[in-house]
Order: structure tokens, then sequence, then C-alpha cells
């Protein structure tokens, strides 16, 4: 089940959509909150593009301590979710998820602008 | 997709470079891996969910080594292939392993002189190997869980171990392909796992009743930095020792013969070690084992057949405390750390002593290898700015041999780590051109009474008047608590040094052969160190009689006189060569001594002599 994070309009953006968003399965949502918890400090996490890795792009995903004043802010379930504009282009109508690989687990990102992804699936192009 | 974990800020790595780190707890009884996922640090599990890894490693001819669970189930079927409890002995040598006294449950191949190896179907393994494939697997599961390669690991040890258990645990992991950031201290891993460098000020005593060992820590923490203020236990008393103590009951109980079988040794064994685990939660429990009448074991007779091993961690405890010159009052926070805390009677003792609730809120037996996981993050740099210093201290005093056996001390215990010490040591007899370090770990003050760790020999001193060298020995311990020991003339700058790869020690590349040849070195008994050195003494007198008679043995010596000092010479490299008994070359060189008396004196009027030549008495007054 999807929750559509809140929706948040760029003012004048040179971008095609006008409206861009990012949404956290449930599983995502529930994760973040209880290690942000565990942390005992932060506001949220920031997602983010590098600009690195084997083809051209690379997903971060980090504690945030504090809100930049550029930083688009999405929230939900009471967990705030944190893009820089530059990020957000590549990132849009994203879908965070968690999931599990054997023992392995961690979070994923469902980016519907991907073209085309490195075997391992650590970056990507658009 | 690959699956991502939560950095610090700014800490995101590229893809391909996550810094995976684990922390180990390589335990007696059963190890744990441990690692920062998304800034929590937790324990990782096996395919069945299970965090602990029994420390069992069974081997069956033509099968790879089987670890944990799996060679836990064989120990009854096939006991003599699954080798438990292996902490016990590694770094340690044959003499050690038999002095101890334990109920070692695996049989050694008898070759005294050299590494002990258990017999297994495998072959002869050493600890070092067995304790390997231990960290193997933990290292497989860590991978499959992080989805990685790890870059680094973090493996605790107790406080106690010495530098050649240290060395062997990470000879280990050298073995096991894991790159080793640093040893910790398992009561230092426990605090941090606490977060007791989040809180305030204080004093925490650390109570750690492991398996196999038993340390206390006396940790003082200040403005979240910690220091180990005193450290004392026991390396040779744990939850092992529980078992072993209802196990003698049940065998006196039942049938005294049990002890010389085997295999029904430890069935009566593993039913102790259930008894023990159930009695943490119930007032009595039914022993039965295959073959025999069932027995009841009260929480009461547990506790008067265990009373004397607790008693014995709490006077641990006040040594420790007078260690860190401390009183009872000072200490802010207990913490409680081994699964056998769990045992009643050592609660209510801690609690009794300290007079205060222990910490016993994480699951005592993951404690140590969640603080190791912290520290592993940080050091592979998963953590912004260096958050945690630790200080360590050693265990045991270093220090070295001198005249007569005894040992001076250069580094006490308790001393904190990385840290260098120098101290001038001279020579004792005249023209001695050479001097032989012998470095001793132990608190006694006879060489016998303490633990040889290496020896090397600093040659080409200036054949000097006694007492005129100056030989500067420098100890230096790193934050590993491994030594390296050098020797420097003063004067000439002639210097020698040993890495302390101490008795265990194994390169990289030639395990095998250094292993044995330190070893070899390591297990001298006193006699034949004895010997060797009135060998190396004789050698010297031999070689300064000879120095001395190119120099002016015909100038002062009658050619009889000095057929008889030649003759003397012979029959001492003679002896020197054929026997096997200090006495005997003590007296060839006594004999050297009496007969070359009057060229000594000789030599020694002639050199005055000469000195004062020509000179002005004025320039003697100085």
């Amino acid at each position: 089940m999807i929750i559509k994070a809140g929706k948040l309009l760029l003012q004048k953006s040179k971008a095609r959509n006008l409206i861009m968003s990012i949404s956290l399965t449930d599983s995502a949502a529930e994760r973040v909150k209880t290690f942000l918890e565990k942390r005992g400090k932060g506001v949220g996490v920031r997602l983010g593009v590098k600009t690195t890795g084997c083809s051209g792009m690379a997903y971060t995903i980090e504690f945030a301590d504090e809100i930049e004043d550029t930083d688009k802010v999405f929230e939900e379930n009471g967990v705030k979710v944190l893009i820089n504009p530059k990020s957000l282009v590549y990132l849009d109508d994203t879908e965070l998820d968690f999931g599990k690989e054997g023992l392995n687990e961690g979070f994923k990102f469902n980016n519907p602008n991907e073209k085309d992804r490195c075997g391992c699936g650590e970056s990507f192009t658009v | 997709m690959a699956l991502l974990q939560i950095s610090e800020p700014g800490m995101s790595t590229a893809p391909h470079e996550h810094r995976l780190a684990v922390g180990i707890d390589l335990g007696t009884t059963n190890s744990l891996v441990a690692s920062v996922r998304s800034g929590v640090a937790e324990t990782l599990d096996d395919d069945n969910g299970q965090a602990l890894l029994p420390s069992v490693v069974y081997y069956a001819q033509g099968e790879l080594p089987e670890v944990g669970v799996t060679a836990l189930e064989k120990s009854s079927k096939d006991p003599l292939n699954t080798i438990a409890s292996i902490k016990r002995v590694l770094g340690r040598s044959a003499e050690d392993i038999q002095s101890a006294n334990d109920y070692i449950p695996f049989q050694f191949e008898n070759k005294i002189d050299s590494v002990p190896r258990v017999k297994t179907a495998h072959g002869p393994r050493t600890a070092v190997e067995i304790s390997a494939d231990i960290l193997i697997a933990l290292k497989d599961r860590a991978e499959k869980t992080l989805g990685g390669e790890l870059i680094g690991a973090v493996i605790t040890v107790p406080a106690y171990f010495d530098d050649s258990q240290r060395q062997a645990t990470k000879d280990a992991a050298t073995l096991a392909g894991l790159n080793i950031y640093r040893l910790l201290n398992e009561p230092t891993a426990a605090a941090i796992a606490y977060g007791l460098d989040q809180s305030a000020e204080g004093v925490i005593a650390v109570y750690d009743l492991g398996g196999g060992t038993f340390d206390v820590s006396i940790l003082r923490l200040r403005k979240g930095v910690f220091e180990v203020m005193a450290t004392g236990g026991d390396s040779a008393l744990g939850g092992d020792d529980f078992d072993h103590a209802i196990a003698n009951w049940a065998i006196e109980k039942l049938d005294s013969t049990i002890r010389e079988d085997d295999i029904t040794m430890r069935r009566v064994l593993s039913a102790a070690r259930q008894a023990k685990e159930a009695l943490t939660n119930q007032s009595a429990v039914v022993i039965n084992v295959e073959g025999y009448a069932s027995l009841e074991l009260t929480q009461e007779d547990f506790e008067w057949l265990i009373e004397a091993y607790v008693k014995k961690t709490i006077m641990a405890c006040r040594r420790a405390l007078r260690d860190a010159d401390i009183e009872k009052d000072d200490v802010s926070e207990v913490v409680m750390v081994g699964g056998s805390t769990r045992v009643p009677l050592v609660r209510k003792q801690v609690e009794k002593f300290f007079d205060k609730m222990p910490h016993t809120d994480i699951n005592p037996d993951r404690v140590v290898a969640i603080g190791a996981a912290i520290q592993a993050g940080i050091l592979a740099g998963n953590k912004p700015g260096d958050e945690m210093l630790l200080l360590d201290v050693i265990p045991l005093s270093l220090g070295i041999e001198t005249m007569g056996g005894l040992v001076e001390k250069i580094v006490n215990r308790n001393t904190t780590i990385p840290v260098a010490r120098a101290q001038e040591f001279t020579t004792y007899k005249d023209g001695q051109t050479a001097m032989r370090v012998h470095v001793l770990q132990g608190e006694r003050e006879l060489v016998s009474d303490c633990r040889s760790l290496a020896m090397f020999d600093l040659t080409g001193l200036p054949p000097l008047v006694a007492g005129a060298a100056k030989i500067k020995v420098t100890f230096q311990i790193d934050a590993d608590g491994l030594l390296s020991v050098s020797a420097q003339e003063v004067n000439t700058g002639v210097s020698a040094s040993i890495e302390v790869k101490p008795s265990y020690g194994l390169t990289d590349a030639e395990i095998e052969n250094m292993l044995k040849a330190s070893m070899d070195h390591a297990q001298e008994d006193m006699v034949a160190r004895g010997l060797r050195e009135e060998q190396v003494e004789a050698d010297r007198v031999v070689e300064a009689l000879n120095s001395a008679l190119v120099k002016d043995g015909e100038a002062l010596l009658s050619s009889k006189e000095l057929e008889s000092i030649m003759n003397m010479r012979d029959a001492l490299i003679e002896v020197r060569n054929s026997a096997d008994n200090v006495d005997q070359i003590k007296q060839a060189i006594k004999n050297v001594e009496t007969v070359s008396e009057e060229y000594v004196a000789r030599r020694m009027n002639n050199s005055v002599r000469s000195m004062m030549q020509g000179r002005k008495l004025e320039e003697f007054e100085q």
C-alpha cells in the first residue's frame, strides 16, 4: 500500500512538471521513524542524488539534523522528507521503499525517471 | 536495486564504497557479530533468526568445518571432533594449559614442546585456526546481511588477556580474512553500548561474567571520554565453571567412573548447562542423563555449589576498586555483561556489594558486540568527527630481566595506553659486549614467576668496565596493547629491537612457521633457559679471554702460565658444548677465572700504569 506524500508547488520551475512529489511506502515510513527515534536526534531524512557512481548518478539517504532554507519538505506519518531542489528534479514521483533480500535489508528508490542503471543497481542515469 | 542504509548527515558513500564495518564478540561459549545500520547498532541474526553463534566447531573428515548450532548438535555424537570453549586456550602455551587444571573438553596432540594442537578429523588444529573458523562464519553472516564486503572489524577481548592472547586473537582474525581496526576490551565495549558516554560524568563498574572469563573494569567518564581506571578479573573463571560444578555434583551422586568416559562426560556437562539456565527463573530443576537416574537440583543447592566462584568475582571487584584508588560509594553505575549475569545469585551479590541496582536492560549476551559495532562504525569513518576517545590500560606490568633473575618493571599495570617508557640499564661485568633483553609480563618479582614474552640480544657493546655502558631500554605499547621493545647503547648508538609478536605470533604469509618458532622460544623451560644463558656466559668468558690473550698474553704470562690458562679455556669450550647441566659449565667458568686471576691482576696493573704514565697528578684529582 502506497501513501502519497504531500504535493508541492515549485515556484517558477523550469522543470516540465510543476507539481512534484515523493512518496514513502508504509514500511519505509515506519523504519525511518524507528531509526530516528533510536538515534535520538534529527528532524527527518534527507534524500538526494549524487553525481557519482559507475553509471552517472547515485542515490543518497541521510539523517537530517536541520532543514536548509532551500530544502523542499514533504511530511507524512510524522516523517519529514527533505530534498534539495536540484535533486528533486531527478527524484520526482519516486517512491521510497524498505525491503528485504535474504538476510540483507534496506531502503530502495523506485524512481520512474531512471532510464538505465548499473548492474548492482546502486547508480543510474535519467 | 541495492538496499541502502541511512547515513549520518554528509556521510553518504559512493556506490560500491559502503564502509561496512562490524563489531565481533568472540566469546568462549557464544560469539556474535553486530553492525551499525541506519544509525542503529544491532546484532546480526543468522538464517534462523539467531544472534548467538555457539563458539563450537565440528570437523568431519572430508567436509568443511561446521560452526555453531549444527556443530553443537554433533557434540554428543562425535564429541572428540566437536571443539568448544577454544577461547580458553587461545594464545596459551601447553604449559599454561596443563597448569591451569581446568577440565578441557578436548584432546591435545602429545607434543609438549610445540604449539598446542587439538586432535580433530581434519588433523591437528591450533586454537588460532579453530578461532578463525568461528570468525569466518561470523564474517560470512555479516557480508550476507550487509550486502557487501566488510572493510573492517573491531574484535573484543577480555581486559585480562595478555599480549600473546591478544596477538592470537589478531592472528585468528587475519587468518579469517578480517581487517582489524583494533581490539577493544569487552567491558569498555559494554559501556559504549549502554551509551554511558552520553550521560553525565561518573565512575562505572562493568561486571562481566561470561562463559569462560570474568572481568571487572572500573571506568571513569569525563566529558564524554572514557578512561579505564583499573581492570581485574580472572581469565579462567566463568559460567563454564558453574556447569562443571553442577556436573561434578551430579557425577558424585551418580557414578564417579563417568569421568573416564568422554562421551558421557559431555552429556553430563550439557545437562548441567541446561539445568543452570533453567534455574534462572525456576526454583528447582530435574537433571536427566541417559542411562542414569534423574536428579533434582534446587536453587539453594545450586547457589551453594557456585558460591565460592561468585565470591571470587566479588573479591576481584574489591581489588579493582583498590587499584583504581576509589571507594564503593564513588561508583555511580554498575553494568552487567555476559550470559552468566542472569544467574540470580550473581545479580544478588553484585547488587549487595556495590549497593546499587546494576544495569541489565540490554541483553547481556549482546551488549559487548553492540558496543564493538559502534566503535567499528566510527573507525570506518561513518560518523563525523571523533566522537569517542577511548583510553585503555595495560592489564599486567611489563619489564625486563636483570641480574639474579629479578624482574625490573618498566611499565606498571594499569598504565593508560598508548604509552612509551624508557629506563637506563648498564653492564654488570667488565668488558661486557652483549646484553640479553628478556621481556616479561607479570606482577611478581622473580623471572620464574612471570610470563616470558620475548628475548633478544643487544650485541656490539663497547667493552667498558662494569657500570660504564649506558643502555636505554624503551617499551612502546600501541593502542591494541601490543608491545615493541628496543635497547640502545647511548654512547655508541648500537641498538637492537623486537616487536613483541608474542609467543604465538604469525605473519600473514608464514603463519605456521612463525607460530612454531615463536612458540618454541616461549616454551623453553627454566632448565633449558638457564643452560642457554650459562652457555652465553661461557662464550663471553672465552671471547673476553681470547681477546685479552691476543693483546698481551705473551707479554704478561710465562709460557707455562699461558698453557694452563689455555687448557682450562679449552676445557670450558668442551663443557659448554657437551654439558646438559648448568653447574658443570659454571664450574668450568670458575676454573678459568681462578687460573687467570693472576693474569687479570697483572693486566689491571699494566693498564693503570700505562694510563698514568706521563701525566701529572693534578689531572687525576678532578
